[in-house]
């Protein structure tokens, strides 16, 4: 097997069993009130947490500041105006593009 | 609700085609990314067929090009499973925060688990929990942009612009952005979401990637606590 294959089954198997992980564990039990309402505040963690990553984060770690940034500024405002999902989308690859056009 | 009504949706829930909709332009995005792996998979010497694979089994953007850009750079298999694997590890409290919005026998649970990847479950999110059929519908037009863009990059080489250059890289944050918006009505949410990106913030320059997010998961502890 070579080396590809290896990685490709060995990261399959661990992402399909970290992904499952929870349903198996948990199943239909319902969780205590505590930690239900712990995972009811995980969205706004996750999802904070991931516009930074996303936005600012290097191809190696660290930061690194772009045209990303200005395409969610730009969503920043979409979004203020009540804009619906796919126009802050489109807006922000829009205004990244023309950012980086611009050089 | 009655228990017998589990599998009957109130009127007016979100159905799969609603899910299908709103993963549809992030699926159009995903695809376009999905090119970029299979062509950098294929330069990193995985082949044509691996990355298909890959794209199928693992379904985590920023994993699979972490793994791929790490074998090509000759990081050898170890380096590349635990960087991929790193990267992964958010998928153990989004999959068990999903965990009470599946139904039917375990195998099928963990089939539908595997749908679970930050944008689905971003889309998904309805009154602080899982709606399934949201999670099936994006998931799914995720999967079909993200595999179908694998195979054309892997098979026939760069026939799409660089994401980059058309902006996509920054569609995924402001996703992100948007979801949120609608998520920090109440307090304690705003009070997670802030900490959230701090914990992000502030590991971000001294860790490797993919720690910041499983440790931002913490935040979530607020919803927890009380006085």
């Amino acid at each position: 097997m070579t080396a590809a294959w290896a990685a490709v089954a060995l990261v399959g198997l661990a992402t399909m069993a970290i992904k499952a992980a929870g349903t198996l564990l948990v199943g239909g039990r319902t969780l205590p009130p505590r930690v239900q309402a712990a995972m009811e505040h995980l969205a706004p963690a996750l999802l904070a947490a991931l516009v930074v990553t996303q936005a600012l984060g290097g191809e190696r770690g660290g930061f690194a500041v772009d045209a990303r940034l200005a395409g969610l500024a730009a969503a920043a405002v979409a979004v203020a105006f009540r804009a619906p999902l796919l126009l802050v989308v489109t807006v922000a690859a829009a205004t990244a593009a023309i950012a980086r056009a611009l050089g | 609700m009655p228990p017998s009504a589990g599998s009957q949706r109130p009127p007016g829930a979100p159905g799969y085609l609603d899910g299908l909709r709103a993963g549809a332009p992030i699926g159009i995005a995903a695809f376009a990314f999905g090119v970029s792996f299979g062509v950098l998979a294929r330069s990193a010497g995985m082949g044509q067929l691996a990355p298909v694979v890959m794209s199928l089994t693992t379904f985590a953007g920023s994993a699979q090009f972490a793994a791929a850009s790490i074998l090509g750079a000759g990081g050898g298999v170890a380096t590349a499973v635990a960087a991929a694997v790193l990267l992964n590890l958010r998928y153990g409290p989004m999959g068990l925060s999903a965990a009470a919005a599946l139904r039917g026998p375990w195998w099928l649970r963990a089939l539908t688990a595997q749908l679970v990847v930050d944008e689905s479950w971003a889309i998904a999110q309805r009154d602080g929990r899982i709606d399934r059929h949201l999670l099936v519908g994006a998931g799914l037009a995720l999967a079909a942009g993200w595999v179908g863009g694998t195979a054309v990059g892997a098979l026939a080489g760069d026939l799409v612009a660089d994401p980059a250059s058309l902006g996509l890289d920054a569609a995924f944050p402001a996703l992100f952005l948007a979801l949120l918006a609608g998520q920090v009505g109440a307090r304690s949410r705003l009070l997670a979401a802030v900490g959230g990106a701090a914990i992000a913030l502030a590991l971000m320059p001294v860790s490797g990637p993919g720690v910041p997010i499983v440790a931002a998961s913490l935040a979530c502890l607020v919803g927890a606590w009380r006085p």
